[in-house]
C-alpha cells in the first residue's frame, strides 16, 4: 500500500501513457477507416472509429455544419456551415479546423473537382452555384441556377456537375469546362441530392417530397431515363422521402435514405428494382458506404445516431449515438 | 438575372368604387436568360392569373400594437408565388402572369373580377370572405373558370356549399380546430373550456372546436360568450380594466385543463393569457394558435421560403400570403409536370394521385378529390416558437394522416 502510495504520484498514468503510444506505434493491421458525421444542431462533426463503432472524437465546428466532403488526398474535410456563411477544413490528422474560408449565402452541399482545386457550393439562398478556388482561396465563378439550389453531384471524370433546386424541381447540368449550366431537367418534386455512378454514365436524382429516385442519361444529355418508386408496407406515403442516394461502385446496388419512413431502400442498379427496405434510426438523411463497401453508415436525424449496416447480410448491425440532428456522412480512409 | 416588373393602371374612381389593376410579370432579361431557355424552342407559354381581394376593414386592427396592420396580405404571397413559377418556368417555355384587382369595401366585387376577365384572368385567386366569394361564384362571366379561395375558413364552402370549380389552399375552420385537439389530446388536456366572441366568425369557429372536441375525445366541461364589444386597440393597455375583469368572467367557468378562446377577429382573446382565474394555458385563436403558416416556422426549407418573402414582399409572410402562394404554386407545378396550360389537363393533374406539392410543411400537400381542399400539415404554434405540428403520430388513417383533420370523405356534405 505505502508503495502504492509513494510511488503513485504520477507512475500510473505514464503507465498507461506509455501503453497507448506503444499501441499507436504498432503497425495496424490496415490503417482504421474513420466515419466523420456532421450534427446539425449541435455545431459538432462526430469522429467514429470503424473497427470499435465508437465517437472517438467530437469536433467543434461552425454552426450549422451539414454537408461535408474529403479533398482531393483525403487529408482534409471540408465542412459547410451554413450559419455561417463559411467552409471549416478539418485536418484529418489533428483533427481540428485548421481553416474557414468563406462559402457565401447559406451553403448547404459542397462537392469537390477530381482534377483541379475547385470547390461547388450550393447557396440556397441566391439561386446560385459558387465555384471557389480552394487552393488559392479566390471565388470562381457563380453559375445562377433555379429557385433553392441544393444538391451536387459530380462526374467521375470532372466533366459535369449536376445542381438540383428544390422549389424549381430540376436538375442543372452544368458544363464544368465552360461553367455554364447547359441543361436543365424536370425532376420530382424538392429534389435533395444528386449522384453519379462510378462510371459516370448516369445520374441519381432524389425527391424528398415525390419520394422517389428519377435517373438521368448521360448519353442522352441527361434525358430522364428512369423513375423510381418506394413503396414501403404499412408506411404512410406522405413519409416516403427520398434524400442520400450511395450507389456501390461495382455498379451492383444502391442505396437510397427515405427520409422519416425510417427505411433505407436497396435497390438493383442495373434493373431499378427496390430489393429490399432496411429499418434503421428515425428520421434516415445521408449514407455513405465505407472503402470496400462491406459497410454502409446513415445519419437519422431525430433519433440523433448512425447506423450501421452489414451491406452483404443488408442488415443494420449497430447503431452509434453521436450529437443532435446527423445530417451528413463522410468515411475517410 | 431577373428583373420584376409591374405594370399599374392608375386606381380608378367610379363614385365610391376603387378598381386597382395591376399587371406585374417576371420578365427575363440579356444573355442569362437567352442562354437559360435551352433546347427551349417551342414558343412561350402563358399563363394568366387573377388575385381578387378587398379592402381591409378599417374598423378591424389586429389587438397588440406588435402586430402591423396589412393592407397588401394575400397578394404578397401570389406575387411571389408567380416568381417561383417563373424561375422554372424559364427553363420550360412557360411564363405566369398576374392581374390583381382589390375591390373597396363598399364596392360590387364582380367589377373586380370583370376587370381581371378583361385583363385576361383564366384563374382566379380569392383573397375574399365567403360572402364576397359567393358573389364571384355566382357570376356568369366567371364560366367555367377556377376560383381558389385563399382566405376564407368557412367550413360549408367545402361541405354543402362547395362547387367543382371551387378549390381551396386555405385551411377550413374544423381543420384548424382538429389540429388543436389533435394535440392537447396527445398532451392529454381533454377538459377544456370555451370562451368565445360576438362575432359570426367566432360563433363558426366555437362550432368547429366543438366537432372538433367531440372527434377526438374532449370534454367541453364550460361554456361563455365574452360579452363585450370591440375596443379601439389602444384604449385597453391589457391591464387596466382587463386585469380585474377576466378572473371575474371565467371563475365561474367548471374545472379545465385548457381555456379555449375563440376570437377570430383578433378584439380581445390577447388579453386572456396570464390572466385567467385559475393558472391555465389559453389555446385557440391566441395563445398557443393553430395556424397554417407563422413566422417562427424555419423547419423543412421554410427559412427559405420566410427569406425569399421578406426579400420580396419587405414584411413576414402570414397565413393568407402562404395560401395564396401555395394557388399559384399548385398550378405552376402542374402546367410544369404536364406542360400544358390547357385548363382541363391541369384539373386532371391537380387531383390525380401523381400531384405533390412541397409547402415546407414536412409532408407533401395535395387535393381532397371530395371537396377540392388542400391537404396539409397545421403548425401550432405560440407567439414566439412553434410546439408542435399536426396530425400528431397517434391519429391514424387508413388513407393519409392528413385526412385526419378536417371533414373526411364519408362525413363530407360536398356533392359535386
Amino acid at each position: 500500500m505505502s508503495f502504492l502510495a509513494h510511488a503513485g504520484t504520477c507512475p500510473r498514468r505514464l503507465l498507461v501513457g506509455g501503453l497507448l503510444a506503444a499501441a499507436l506505434l504498432l503497425p495496424l493491421p490496415g490503417h482504421a477507416e474513420r466515419v466523420f458525421v456532421s450534427n446539425e444542431k449541435d455545431n459538432t462533426v462526430s469522429v467514429i472509429d470503424a473497427d470499435s463503432l465508437e465517437v472517438i472524437e467530437t469536433i467543434e465546428v461552425g454552426r450549422r455544419p451539414r454537408a461535408m466532403v474529403l479533398n482531393g488526398d483525403a487529408s482534409e474535410l471540408f465542412v459547410a456551415v451554413g450559419d455561417d456563411e463559411a467552409i471549416d477544413v478539418i485536418d484529418l490528422e489533428s483533427l481540428a479546423v485548421v481553416r474557414s474560408q468563406s462559402a457565401g449565402d447559406e451553403p448547404e452541399v459542397i462537392r469537390v473537382d477530381p482534377n483541379r482545386s475547385y470547390l461547388y457550393v450550393s447557396n440556397e439562398d441566391d439561386d446560385v452555384v459558387s465555384v471557389f478556388d480552394y487552393a488559392r482561396r479566390t471565388l470562381v465563378t457563380e453559375v445562377p441556377v433555379g429557385v433553392e439550389p441544393e444538391g451536387l453531384g459530380i462526374s467521375p471524370d470532372g466533366r459535369w456537375l449536376v445542381a438540383t433546386t428544390e422549389t424549381s424541381n430540376m436538375a442543372h447540368v452544368i458544363d464544368l469546362e465552360t461553367l455554364e449550366a447547359v441543361h436543365h431537367r424536370l425532376v420530382g418534386a424538392r429534389p435533395r441530392h444528386a449522384e453519379f455512378t462510378a462510371d459516370g454514365s448516369e445520374v441519381w436524382v432524389s425527391s424528398e417530397i415525390a419520394g422517389i429516385v428519377t435517373i438521368l442519361d448521360r448519353e442522352d444529355d441527361f434525358q430522364v431515363k428512369h423513375t423510381i418508386r418506394f413503396d414501403v408496407p404499412g408506411v404512410p406515403r406522405e413519409t416516403v422521402q427520398a434524400v442520400g442516394v450511395a450507389l456501390t461502385a461495382d455498379g451492383r446496388h444502391a442505396f437510397v435514405a427515405l427520409g422519416p419512413s425510417n427505411r433505407v431502400a436497396v435497390v438493383d442498379q442495373q434493373s431499378y428494382e427496390v430489393l429490399d427496405y432496411l429499418l434503421v434510426g428515425q428520421r434516415v438523411w445521408h449514407l455513405a458506404l465505407n472503402d470496400d463497401e462491406s459497410r454502409l453508415y446513415t445519419t437519422n436525424g431525430v433519433s440523433g445516431d448512425v447506423t450501421v449496416i452489414d451491406v452483404g447480410e443488408r442488415e443494420a448491425i449497430r447503431s452509434i449515438p453521436v450529437g443532435r440532428f446527423p445530417w451528413g456522412v463522410v468515411v475517410a480512409p | 438575372m431577373r428583373e420584376s416588373k409591374r405594370f399599374c393602371r392608375a386606381a380608378m374612381h367610379r363614385g365610391t368604387t376603387w378598381v386597382a389593376l395591376c399587371v406585374a410579370a417576371l420578365v427575363l432579361l440579356g444573355a442569362a436568360a437567352a442562354s437559360q431557355a435551352q433546347e427551349a424552342d417551342e414558343p412561350v407559354e402563358t399563363l394568366t392569373l387573377g388575385y381578387l381581394g378587398v379592402e381591409r376593414d378599417e374598423d378591424r386592427e389586429p389587438l397588440s400594437v406588435l402586430d402591423p396592420v396589412l393592407d397588401d396580405e394575400g397578394v404578397q404571397g401570389a406575387r411571389l408565388g408567380i416568381s417561383d413559377n417563373n424561375a422554372t418556368g424559364q427553363f420550360l417555355g412557360q411564363e405566369f402572369v398576374l392581374v390583381e384587382a382589390i375591390v373597396a369595401r363598399d364596392a360590387d366585387v364582380r367589377e373586380g373580377l370583370h376587370e381581371l376577365l378583361d385583363a385576361g384572368a383564366e384563374w382566379i385567386i380569392s383573397g375574399l370572405p365567403r360572402e364576397r366569394l359567393e358573389a364571384v361564384l355566382a357570376d356568369e362571366a366567371l364560366g367555367e373558370r377556377i376560383v381558389f379561395n385563399a382566405a376564407a375558413p368557412d367550413n360549408v364552402l367545402r361541405g354543402e356549399a362547395c362547387r367543382p370549380n371551387l378549390y381551396h389552399t386555405t385551411p377550413s375552420r374544423r381543420m384548424l380546430a382538429d389540429a388543436l385537439a389533435q394535440f392537447l389530446g396527445y398532451k392529454r388536456w381533454e377538459r377544456w373550456a370555451l370562451v368565445y366572441g360576438k362575432t359570426p366568425e367566432d360563433e363558426r369557429l366555437a362550432a368547429a372546436f366543438r366537432e372538433a372536441a367531440e372527434r377526438f375525445g374532449h370534454d367541453i366541461v364550460d361554456e361563455a360568450q365574452w360579452p363585450h364589444d370591440p375596443m379601439a386597440r389602444r384604449a385597453e393597455g391589457g391591464f387596466h380594466a382587463i386585469q380585474r375583469e377576466i378572473p371575474v368572467f371565467v371563475q365561474e367557468l367548471a374545472d379545465h385543463d385548457v381555456l379555449v378562446v375563440v376570437d377570430e377577429t383578433d378584439y380581445f382573446g390577447e388579453y386572456f393569457p396570464y390572466q385567467t382565474w385559475r393558472p391555465r394555458p389559453v389555446v385557440g385563436t391566441q395563445g398557443l394558435i393553430a395556424t397554417a403558416w407563422h413566422r417562427a416556422h424555419e423547419s423543412w426549407g421554410a427559412v427559405q421560403l420566410q427569406r425569399r418573402f421578406e426579400e420580396h414582399a419587405g414584411r413576414w409572410m402570414t397565413p393568407r400570403d402562404f395560401a395564396a402562394w401555395l394557388a399559384v404554386r399548385s398550378l405552376g407545378e402542374a402546367a410544369v409536370r404536364t406542360e400544358s396550360a390547357a385548363r382541363d389537363t391541369l384539373l386532371d393533374y391537380l387531383l390525380g394521385d401523381d400531384f405533390e406539392l412541397a409547402g415546407y410543411l414536412g409532408l407533401p400537400v395535395s387535393y381532397r378529390p371530395w371537396n377540392h381542399q388542400l391537404r396539409q400539415p397545421i403548425l401550432i404554434t405560440g407567439p414566439r416558437m412553434v410546439a408542435s405540428v399536426s396530425p400528431q403520430e397517434a391519429y391514424l388513417h387508413p388513407h393519409s394522416p392528413l385526412d385526419s383533420l378536417g371533414a373526411d370523405e364519408g362525413e363530407s356534405a360536398c356533392r359535386f
